[in-house]
């Protein structure tokens, strides 16, 4: 492998040295990251289940995890699609975009990864509102299955619309067909269920009978940027789970600050989920594009280096 | 008695034009021959008034007399005695303003370069490993300690507490151990080498290090508590940083010193894409602030190779918070100062990358509340700095995570956590404070200090408990 992706904790690498000595409680053991289990969902796009116990018993459905691969890995952002409590295991979902993602995806079950820190912000504020639509696009239709879930087990009629450039882009229909009242499945390219954009049936939704009480929408930013343009002159409250890029995720750097209600906010830990209505969409899609040109050049030079050492 | 020497040994460093292009450490350390002609020049004065003016209580004149004697490893026992971390003290302490300020050949403008030797007795010792007799570390009681952030203080309150014979786990929120000695000072004025071998020795006492944990997240301090832990230590420093709250903050390339700072220093994004963080490379720079953090990030910003780096500063040199070595070193390095400006505005192109920084001309007033002449902007005065990228180094303010998840704790309108000056004790039950959570932005030093009393009471406490 081109990169160095050590499955060694520093924790153990000082215990190497002879140096710690077991203090903690048990119960406060965090765990080996061990890879437990992995699933190619689509072409790009894999699941790991980790394992990773303390974590598993806090996490709830909104919240999200910084991991890093490697010792000279950067810190990333996932949002948590699943957990299992009896298990102590944690499930993320991932597309293979940049550097740090190609590297997760060439990792193997019985590899570690290097550092996973959560739960980090605000868990989804779950109530009974009545009828909730549940927006997932693309990879966002990970973490909107365990908010559909909640929000169901809370007594909410639940009605998830999901939706991908293609059917081979789309994963985990069944989970979200058995968790929803209703689920609509809609693809760009009309492979898969009908072939409009998810706001399409947003729209469609507002517009009909049935009243709506919230809407919860995750994926790319553009996506939720038009569901809050879709559901604002119906004035149903809607719910976005934001993906700023991200250094520290626990308050510390500012890197994920974005424009709501005209006061600026941390997506790490104010949020990650805000009233979209509020949100400066265009701010949080520019700043998204900061590295655009380091994030292809870091890339090619992964790339280079594989070619190289194959 | 001898004559006095006046002739203060200074510290070798790497030419200013050099080292723009690297980041390797500026101040080279004394040589065996410069440290002892500067430890000859302490005149071993009765009063010491060194001892009282370090937040840590060295025994200044007994570390000096032994580097005059050349028995090194006494010199570094005598250290370490009261400093757990003498390499990173001796390197980031403002001397000038402690021990070396009330030295009694100050008097006469040349104090003894206390940090200076300090740092050599404690790079000797790293480079030597001599087997210095520790005292044995008494059999552990049982008790345990938790100890929240392996900052300066969380590392200090962990060592002494290791020593007194607890069972100390430290937890760490970031995936490296050092807080800001890790992320927020850089590698040309503290190496990270030096970090390491500081914590390993922490650790070498037989305190755990569990990382990637967040407290206020993964588990609370009430629930450290409820799983046995007999006493918790709150080290959690000032991490949230804060800003303007100007127009246009928010535009692509403006980043907070922290998350500059963070990026280079703990995420290396420096090497690039050997690791794979990035941080934008401006070619004109603002470092808006007059603290040290500002320095290191024009400093970064300079290294990175920026071709013009000011800094911007609203009141005048006078002020600035800085240390004058660090001021100092900017100015050789070629950053650019800009005095009496404060930003008003940031401006942005249809892509949103800022531009330019629209300020005002100041002027000082009467001293406020900090004893420093308070800015007055002159009406009418707006220019515009162009820039093609802004960091903002304002100070930071304790984050609020743990205040908000732990029962019974009480913070102050800045949200440092309140607790008794001296011994740290917080309104809560079994739960103490010390550092920059306590204080907001402080020395490392002084964080050390505070981290010593509050395990002298906590070891008060748990011995009667």
């Amino acid at each position: 492998m081109g990169d160095d992706i050590s499955p060694i904790r520093h924790e153990q690498k000082l215990a190497d040295g002879g140096h710690t000595c077991k203090q903690a409680p048990e119960m406060l053991d965090k765990g080996s990251n061990l890879i437990l289990l992995k699933e190619d969902l689509a072409p790009n796009i894999h699941l790991f289940k980790l394992n990773a116990p303390i974590i598993s018993n806090k996490v709830r459905a909104g919240q999200f995890a910084i991991i890093r691969i490697g010792e000279k890995g950067e810190r990333i952002p996932l949002t948590f699609a699943d957990w299992d409590k009896e298990e102590g295991s944690i499930t993320i979902i991932f597309m293979k975009i940049g550097t740090s993602t190609h590297k997760l995806a060439l990792m193997q079950p019985g590899d570690s990864i290097t550092n996973v820190v959560g739960p980090l912000g605000i868990p989804t504020n779950i109530e009974k509102y009545g009828t909730v639509l549940c927006v997932g696009g693309g990879i966002g239709i990970a973490p909107i299955t365990p908010i559909a879930r909640a929000l169901k087990a809370a007594g909410n009629k639940v009605i998830s619309i999901i939706g991908a450039r293609g059917k081979e882009l789309l994963f985990w229909e069944d989970r979200l067909r058995n968790i929803s009242d209703e689920l609509i499945v809609c693809t760009d390219d009309g492979s898969c269920g009908r072939g409009v954009l998810v706001t399409e049936v947003l729209r469609e939704l507002c517009e009909s009978e049935q009243r709506i009480d919230r809407v919860f929408a995750i994926g790319p930013a553009i996506m939720m940027k038009y569901c809050a343009e879709t559901t604002r002159p119906f004035g149903i409250k809607t719910i976005a789970s934001l993906n700023s890029i991200m250094v520290d995720g626990t308050g510390m750097c500012g890197c994920c600050r974005v424009s709501v209600g005209g006061q600026t906010r941390f997506a790490c830990v104010d949020g990650p989920e805000f009233d979209a209505h509020q949100v400066d969409w265009d701010e949080l899609l520019s700043r998204q594009c900061t590295y655009i040109d380091e994030e292809s050049y870091s890339l090619r030079e992964w790339r280079r280096k594989q070619s190289n050492t194959v | 008695m001898a004559k006095l020497d006046l002739n203060r040994i200074s510290m070798p460093r790497q030419d200013g034009k050099e080292r723009r292009n690297n980041f390797n450490e500026v101040a080279l350390g004394y040589s065996d021959e410069q440290a002892i002609s500067e430890a000859q020049r302490c005149i071993q004065c009765p009063k010491q008034p060194c001892i009282a003016g370090c937040p840590v209580g060295i025994d200044i004149p007994g570390f000096i007399k032994a580097v005059i004697e050349k028995d090194m490893p006494e010199a570094a026992r005598i250290l370490k005695n009261k400093n757990s971390l003498p390499a990173i003290c001796g390197r980031v302490c403002p001397q000038e303003s402690q021990c070396e300020v009330v030295c009694t050949l100050s008097k006469k403008g040349a104090p003894i370069a206390i940090g200076r030797l300090e740092r050599y007795v404690a790079d000797w010792e790293r480079r030597n490993k001599p087997n210095i007799p520790d005292a044995d570390p008494p059999e552990p009681d049982g008790k345990r300690v938790a100890v929240v952030g392996s900052g300066p203080a969380g590392l200090t309150a962990a060592a002494e507490l290791a020593k007194l014979g607890y069972r100390v786990t430290i937890f760490e929120g970031l995936h490296m151990p050092g807080g800001v000695l890790m992320y927020g000072i850089p590698e040309f004025r503290l190496p990270k080498e030096i970090v390491r071998a500081e914590v390993d020795y922490v650790i070498s006492l037989g305190v755990e290090l569990q990382l990637d944990s967040l407290v206020g997240k993964l588990f609370t301090i009430d629930e450290l508590l409820a799983v046995g832990y007999d006493a918790v230590f709150l080290g959690t420093g000032a991490g949230l940083p804060m800003f303007l709250n100007i127009p246009g903050e928010n535009l692509n390339g403006i980043y907070s010193a922290n998350e500059f700072l963070t990026r280079i220093n703990l995420m290396k994004a420096y090497l690039f894409p050997e690791y794979d963080t990035p941080v934008k490379i401006g070619k004109k720079v603002a470092v808006i602030g007059g603290g040290n953090v500002a320095m290191d990030s024009a400093r970064c910003a300079i290294r990175l190779g920026a071709d013009q780096v000011y800094i911007v500063y609203r009141r005048s040199e006078q002020e600035m918070p800085a240390r004058r070595e660090e001021v100092e070193n900017a100015r050789e390095e070629g950053i650019q100062f800009k005095f009496l400006t404060n930003p008003k505005r940031l401006i942005g192109n249809e892509k949103n990358w800022v531009t330019g920084m629209e300020c005002l001309e100041m002027e000082l007033g009467e001293p406020d509340a900090s004893g420093r002449r308070r800015p007055i902007a002159k009406p009418g005065t707006e220019f515009i700095i162009e820039l093609d990228e802004a960091i903002i180094a304002l100070g930071t303010t304790p984050n609020p995570l743990i205040a908000s998840t732990t029962s019974d704790l009480e913070t102050t309108k800045y949200g440092t956590v309140v607790a008794d000056k001296i011994t740290g004790k917080t309104v809560k039950d079994k739960v103490w404070a010390g550092g920059d959570v306590m204080t907001g932005s402080d020395t490392v030093i002084s964080a050390m200090g505070a981290a010593k009393r509050a395990a002298a009471d906590i070891d008060d406490y748990l011995k009667h408990h």
